[in-house]
């Protein structure tokens, strides 16, 4: 493997703190993590099928001479950028470019390591890909961040990168990697579970705003029962997620067995009842505390003179208070939907379903491909929700207060 | 005019306002002073019954203010609280708008009056309409405010400590733009606060209240002249009531006719002017006599020191 000296260059070399102060410090560290992870870390895992250990083979071991250097090469220049370069949307597009070439890499190391029709060969990503992708990522949402972009720009860049990404899986470009083996036999069971983990956190989380508003209303106007309230919410979000879904199976249970109509509604002791309930619990102490918060932060003027001037005390509500705790309120959503989205996962234990169905079946038979075909949907369907719902919050933010 | 009979307002074993009875005349200013907790603020919220009252009864222009829902009523009051209380997330314009929207006028008609507002109020509405509260400042906002309480043409305006939020140069220009609105629109004002001063240099009448009950209620030199208790008369400054007094009274109404020809070279005061500055300046200048002068400048009487001293005392 070729050694890229110059990323060790700047920051070990002898010439003093003057040098190093052109260096951009998070830059430096990106650099180190991602040229160990490329130098010392297996980029891909060939394995002979998909249970056994794999065999680790670095970037040079397994792309043709032409693209080992192509993908050194934009390497080397992102980490000159990243090391050099003041310019946030230059950094944009040097991290991006990175992105690219270390994805492309792997899919030509896939298609290289597999042999014409074999369905039993995993390529599986290394640790070296991984660590490289996540130096990279960050750079790129550092240079986001100091470009401080408004909530359109953000969305739009969510949107175009889940667009490349969807785009270049859909097109076939990693089906020789083995996320994508496991996704080719797990298709549709694939698409169930994505329908599944959507309803099972959006709809704990409607069903939770549906009550944690008017209690967190309550909350607010009866100031000597929220001591209360607000602790016993506490304790519910202090027990452990799956001892939340084992203690809710026996009474839940109970009642499908006792009453018809639970049963017949599709209240069982396993499967999606607890799981919603469990997340609906869970849900409550955000939106709740974040209402009252919220809700306290309007100035007792503002209400005084609504009331003053004739609005009854439901239009000061709707009208004024609401509207003014609204971007409180909705980050306490944020919270809860992000929150959610990461439980779901593991309601897959009671029979939930939702991509933690993969994540425990791959536990099961030793299949990291399949843990990651649940566990990256999940991060990917987390991080857009949180990208989208912070555009929100900042949108009506921004509107004068 | 208001009529308010044996107001009372009870809070478990406390009494917060204690049988005031008191009748406030039409297109007046009255003021409520008192320290805090005199009960002043709850006896004006029972006017427009942001706090329902424990017994007793208030009429506006004869009609008891239970015959209607409480919001309705309010929407025919002006109200005016210290820190303006504007809507952070609505324009100038539509906080102007608010009341007119909840009596459903028609968009043009609220448009027109906004305008007509901010003009009065001396803010242009073409700068102003779209501005947030937080774009203005201190002065302006407390100025929306009083704009925002007159939107619906309401024949009283209740007022409680409007300008406690203000630094005293610009409390002072307030003071003076109430007055004028008073007089431009002829409104029913009651208002509260706890400064003397302001209640004597804009009350028509003032009500004084002490632990909950209405202890005199007159025109401000009775006040001064012939105070009801020791409180009162503590309130009024003592020390200082012949001064007050003056203060109460402007060089127009106190004007002696001119002796023969106008003196124009002494001193000149305006018409509007207190017995009390003039006098002041008087002593200052070490002169015995001023000129009384209209706004045009056209002399209408004259002012010595020995008329003014027998005007700081009790008739």
């Amino acid at each position: 493997m070729s050694s890229p000296g110059f990323l060790l260059r700047r920051p070990t070399s002898a010439q003093g703190t003057a040098a190093l102060a052109g260096v951009d410090r998070l830059g430096a560290l990106l650099t180190l993590v991602g040229a160990a992870g490329l130098l010392l870390l297996p980029f891909v895992t060939y394995k002979a099928n998909r249970i056994v250990p794999g065999d680790p083979r670095a970037l040079a071991q397994v792309l043709p001479v032409w693209a080992a250097l192509g993908c050194q090469a934009t390497l080397a220049a992102v980490a000159a950028v990243a090391l050099l370069a003041a310019n946030a949307p230059l950094r944009l597009g040097a991290a991006l470019a990175g992105i690219v070439a270390t994805a492309a890499a792997l899919a030509v190391a896939a298609n290289t390591l597999t042999p014409p029709h074999d369905l039993i060969v995993r390529v599986a990503p290394g640790a070296g890909f991984w660590l490289l992708l996540a130096a990279l990522g960050l750079i790129a949402t550092d240079a986001i961040t100091r470009m401080r972009p408004g909530p359109g720009v953000r969305v739009l860049l969510l949107v175009l990168f889940l667009g490349g990404a969807g785009a270049s899986l859909a097109h076939g470009t990693f089906d020789n990697v083995s996320i994508m083996r496991e996704y080719a036999v797990n298709a549709s069971a694939f698409a169930v579970a994505a329908r599944q983990h959507i309803l099972l956190s959006l709809g704990s989380l409607g069903a939770a705003v549906i009550v944690a508003l008017p209690l967190g209303i309550f909350c607010h106007r009866t100031p000597r029962l929220r001591p209360g309230i607000l602790s016993a919410l506490n304790i519910i979000q202090t027990v452990p997620s799956i001892a939340l879904f084992g203690i809710l199976m026996a009474p839940l249970g109970a009642l499908a067995a006792h009453v018809p109509l639970a049963a017949a509604l599709g209240i069982r002791g396993i499967g999606a009842a607890p799981a919603v309930l469990a997340l609906f619990l869970y849900s409550l102490l955000p939106i709740v505390a974040n209402t009252v918060t919220g809700l306290k932060r309007v100035s007792p003027a503002t209400v005084e003179a609504a009331l003053g001037m004739g609005m009854t005390r439901w239009q000061t509500l709707a009208g004024v208070e609401l509207v003014l705790a609204l971007p409180v309120i909705l980050t306490g959503i944020r919270i809860v939907l992000v929150q959610n989205i990461g439980l779901v996962t593991v309601a897959a234990l009671i029979g939930g379903g939702g991509f933690g169905t993969f994540v425990f079946g791959g536990i099961g038979q030793a299949a990291n491909d399949l843990v990651l075909l649940g566990a990256i949907p999940t991060v990917v369907l987390a991080y857009s929700a949180a990208v989208l719902l912070d555009a929100l919050i900042e949108l009506l933010d921004r509107a004068p207060r | 005019m208001i009529t308010i009979e044996s107001l009372t307002k009870r809070y478990g074993a406390t009494t917060a306002v204690d049988s005031v009875s008191m009748v406030i005349e039409s297109n007046s200013i009255t003021v409520i002073v008192g320290t805090s907790g005199s009960g002043k603020s709850t006896l004006l919220r029972m006017i427009n019954r942001l706090i329902e009252p424990t017994s007793g009864r208030v009429l506006i222009d004869g009609r008891d203010t239970e015959s209607e829902p409480g919001h309705q009523l309010r929407r025919r009051i002006g109200y005016v609280i210290q820190g303006h209380g504007l809507f952070p997330h609505r324009t100038v314009a539509e906080n102007i708008g608010t009341v007119p929207r909840l009596l459903k006028w028609e968009a043009e008609r609220i448009r027109a009056r906004t305008a007509r507002l901010l003009e009065a109020l001396q803010l242009d509405p073409a700068v102003y309409s779209d501005k947030y509260p937080h774009e203005l400042s201190g002065g302006q906002q407390q100025r929306v405010g009083v704009a925002r309480a007159l939107a619906a043409e309401p024949t009283v305006l209740l007022m409680d400590e409007p300008f406690g939020a203000l630094d005293p140069i610009i409390r002072e220009k307030a003071q003076d733009d109430l007055l004028d609105i008073q007089r431009k629109f002829g409104t029913t004002i009651v208002l509260v606060t706890h400064d003397i001063d302001e209640a004597f240099r804009l009350g028509d009448r003032v009500a004084v209240m002490s632990e909950g009950r209405l202890i005199q209620y007159d025109r401000p030199e009775v006040l001064v002249t012939r105070p009801a208790n020791e409180l009162v008369a503590r309130m009024t400054g003592s020390a200082e009531r012949a001064m007050r007094l003056l203060s109460l009274t402007t060089a127009g109404e106190a004007a002696l006719p001119l002796a023969g020809e106008a003196v124009t070279d002494g001193l000149l005061v305006p018409t509007s002017a207190s017995l009390r500055e003039v006098l002041s300046e008087l002593l200052w200048r070490g002169s015995e006599c001023a000129t009384v002068v209209d706004a045009d400048g056209t002399p209408r009487g004259r002012l010595t020191v020995a008329a003014i001293m027998a005007r700081g005392r009790p008739a």
